[in-house]
């Protein structure tokens, strides 16, 4: 049957994406274009170009995708579902113990331990956006000089209202789409 | 009230899901500036654990850490009310797309728009990021800011497993906690 099958592959790839994001990206070509004959390789990566274009985890996008391409807006809704029920379960066992245990002073040792690499990988990821939005990459290429300076000015105007005025993000990124549009067209 | 908390929880993670591009850590920062600088409902040490939490479970980070902070706020339905918020949009979004897909990928007004968006959220995150680090630099204390420079070069420039990093660092923190304890009480 579709439905389960839809419902037990995005399962899989919901349980066994650990590290979120690009760590979903080979699970789900493995689950849809090799074991099930759901997708085609260009439809692969038309999908990845549309998740990484339009808000929202990969994982979600390609459950949606997926599910419509093979069994409507039905195969949509479960596809998703199968995609969380792995979060929801582990997250929230987890989350109990944390708020049971947390004025133990060997868990608090713990994650005070993990709150620098937390920092670390955000930094990380955060180098990586600034690349892709300067450069259209997500790594840095040799010839540095193909830098987009309208991507700069606006990561520069984003940035200073931010720091200086606290700025609800929300809003700097409307701006910041509102922004592209107009100094796109003007060049 | 109560039904007021569920609202605002409810378009709170609607309105995030809505507006994260690139997946992945970009959401932790937006969630940061949402319920600990302008709600108020959570405590920056906290979002730091619970992005932990978040980060070493399976699944959508996204999805993980909105079920964390529903879960914070108001239990089990508020994990529920948060996942469904963040589910919704990419669901719409992705189900709209998907029935004229190649006319979208090839809009240029879109790709304008979404070009000066990435911008935006380098910005965000790299506000983000200077705060958290702040806090960490802030304790005056040695072993968090090697910690914090170590997991940086491990997993930039090294490529090394994030789980692994989560692992070792939740043990760094352990023993830390063992040797303060026996520091503070000598026999």
């Amino acid at each position: 049957m579709i439905y389960f099958e839809l419902l037990w592959s995005f399962f899989q790839i919901g349980l066994f994406s650990i590290g979120g994001g690009y760590a979903a990206m080979p699970l789900i070509q493995n689950q849809v274009v090799d074991v099930h004959p759901w997708l085609t390789m260009t439809q692969f990566s038309d999908i990845m170009t549309i998740a990484e274009m339009t808000p929202g985890p990969i994982a979600i996008n390609s459950a949606t995708f997926v599910g419509i391409q093979v069994a409507g807006i039905p195969g949509a809704i479960i596809a998703t579902v199968g995609c969380i029920l792995p979060s929801c379960v582990i997250v929230i066992t987890l989350a109990y113990i944390y708020y049971r245990f947390r004025g133990l002073k060997m868990v608090q040792g713990v994650l005070a331990g993990l709150r620098p690499a937390v920092v670390a990988m955000i930094a990380s990821a955060g180098i990586t956006l600034v690349i892709m939005a300067f450069y259209g990459e997500r790594t840095l290429p040799v010839d540095l000089s193909g830098i987009n300076i309208i991507s700069v000015m606006i990561f520069a105007a984003g940035f200073l209202v931010l720091r200086k005025w606290k700025v609800n993000p929300i809003y700097v990124m409307l701006g910041a789409g509102a922004a592209g549009v107009l100094l796109y067209s003007i060049v | 009230m109560k039904q007021n908390t569920f609202t605002k929880l409810f378009l709170s993670a609607f309105q995030l899901s809505a507006c994260t591009f690139g997946g992945g850590f970009v959401i932790i920062p937006l969630m940061q500036k949402k319920f600990v600088d302008e709600l108020h409902w959570i405590e920056e040490q906290e979002m730091m654990d619970l992005t932990a939490i978040a980060q070493s479970s399976p699944g959508a980070i996204a999805v993980n850490a909105s079920i964390l902070v529903g879960y914070h706020v108001a239990g089990m339905f508020g994990a529920l009310i948060t996942v469904l918020g963040t589910v919704l949009p990419p669901l719409i979004i992705i189900s709209i797309i998907s029935f004229f897909y190649t006319a979208f990928r090839d809009n240029v007004i879109v790709n304008m728009a979404m070009t000066g968006m990435l911008a935006g959220v380098a910005a965000v995150i790299c506000d983000v990021v200077i705060t958290m680090g702040k806090s960490i630099f802030q304790k005056k204390r040695v072993l968090p800011i090697i910690v914090l420079f170590a997991s940086f070069v491990a997993v930039r420039f090294m490529k090394v497993n994030i789980i692994l990093i989560i692992l070792i660092c939740a043990i760094i923190g352990a023993v830390d906690t063992l040797y303060l304890d026996r520091k503070r009480r000598p026999e």
